[in-house]
C-alpha cells in the first residue's frame, strides 16, 4: 500500500494524517504534492502525523527534509507527531532528530505552533 | 558439520528488470527468505530495507531504469547467516567520493542517505566496481550466536 494523506484543519495549523508506505515513486510523489499543495495555498503551519506510517525508505525520507525547507523557506514551520519506532530510529541513524520538532501528543504539538 | 555444510548454499539468481516493480517483489522475496533463516522480525525488517536501499540504488543510479540492462540479484544462506549480491550494469560508483550525508552541513540534502542505511542495517558492507562494468554490492547479516 502506498501512501494516503488526508489533511485536516485545527485552528490555524493544518495536520496531516498520511497512511501507508512512503518510499520512491507513487508514495513519496504524493507526499511532495501534497505539501506543495498547501504551502502554495497559504498553509505555513503543517504538522504531520505519521502514527500510521509502516514504512519510509531514503527517498521518502528525503521527501520529509525537501517538504520541511520549503515550508521553512514559505516562513512556516513543519513538524512531525507520532513517530513509530522504526521512524524514530531512521532519524536517529540519518541525524535528523536534531532537524525536526517532534512530538507524541498532538494537543502538545498543536500548541507548539 | 563438515565444510561443505558451513558454505553459503545459493537460494536465489535472478536477473531482474530495471523498474520499481523488481525491487518491491524482491524486496517480499528476501524478507521471506530471511524469516526462513530464522531471523527475527526486526532483523527480517532492517534486511528488506538494506536490500530494498540497494536495490532501487541498482536500478535508479545505476541502471538508469534501462529497459536495456538487467540488476543480478544472488542470496546465499549457510548457518550463520545471509548473503545478498547485487550488481547492475550501470557506470559505476565510488563510495569514498560521495558527500557524507550525516555531516551536518549535509544533513538537508534530498538524496544521499540509502548506503548509510543500508551500513546501518546489515552486519557487512562492501560495494565494489563490477566487470565488464557496474557496481556490486555484497550484504551480509549474521544470524546471532544461539540460534546459528
Amino acid at each position: 500500500m502506498s501512501a494516503k494523506l488526508i489533511t485536516r484543519q485545527v485552528g490555524d495549523v493544518t495536520v496531516i494524517d498520511a497512511v501507508g508506505r512512503i518510499t520512491l515513486g507513487e508514495g513519496s510523489s504524493v507526499f511532495r504534492e501534497t505539501i506543495k499543495d498547501l504551502v502554495s495555498k497559504g498553509n505555513k503551519k503543517l504538522l504531520l502525523n505519521l502514527a500510521e506510517v509502516s514504512y519510509i525508505d531514503s527517498s521518502g525520507i528525503g521527501e520529509l527534509v525537501s517538504g520541511y525547507t520549503s515550508v521553512s523557506n514559505a516562513g512556516g514551520s513543519l513538524k512531525l507527531l507520532k513517530l513509530t519506532k522504526r521512524i524514530q530510529d531512521l532519524l536517529q541513524i540519518t541525524k535528523l532528530y536534531t532537524v525536526f520538532e517532534v512530538f507524541d501528543d498532538e494537543a502538545k504539538a498543536l500548541a507548539s505552533f | 558439520m563438515s565444510a561443505q555444510e558451513r558454505r553459503p548454499k545459493i537460494v536465489l539468481d535472478q536477473r531482474l528488470e530495471s523498474s520499481l516493480e523488481s525491487v518491491d517483489q524482491s524486496e517480499e522475496k528476501i524478507v521471506a527468505l530471511a524469516q526462513e533463516a530464522g531471523f527475527a522480525e526486526e532483523e527480517t525488517y532492517r534486511l528488506g530495507y538494506a536490500v530494498r536501499e540497494a536495490l532501487v540504488n541498482a536500478v535508479v543510479h545505476g541502471n538508469r531504469y534501462s529497459a536495456n540492462k538487467t540488476v543480478l540479484f544472488q542470496v546465499a544462506c549457510s548457518e550463520r547467516g545471509i548473503e545478498i549480491v547485487i550488481q547492475d550494469q550501470g557506470g559505476g560508483f565510488l563510495a569514498e567520493t560521495q558527500m557524507d550525508p550525516l555531516a551536518e552541513e549535509n544533513l538537508m540534502n534530498q538524496s544521499g542517505r540509502g548506503l548509510a542505511l543500508i551500513r546501518a542495517f546489515t552486519d557487512e558492507l562492501v560495494v565494489e566496481p563490477a566487470q565488464p562494468s557496474g557496481t556490486r554490492v555484497i550484504l551480509r547479516k549474521f544470524l546471532p550466536p544461539e540460534v546459528s
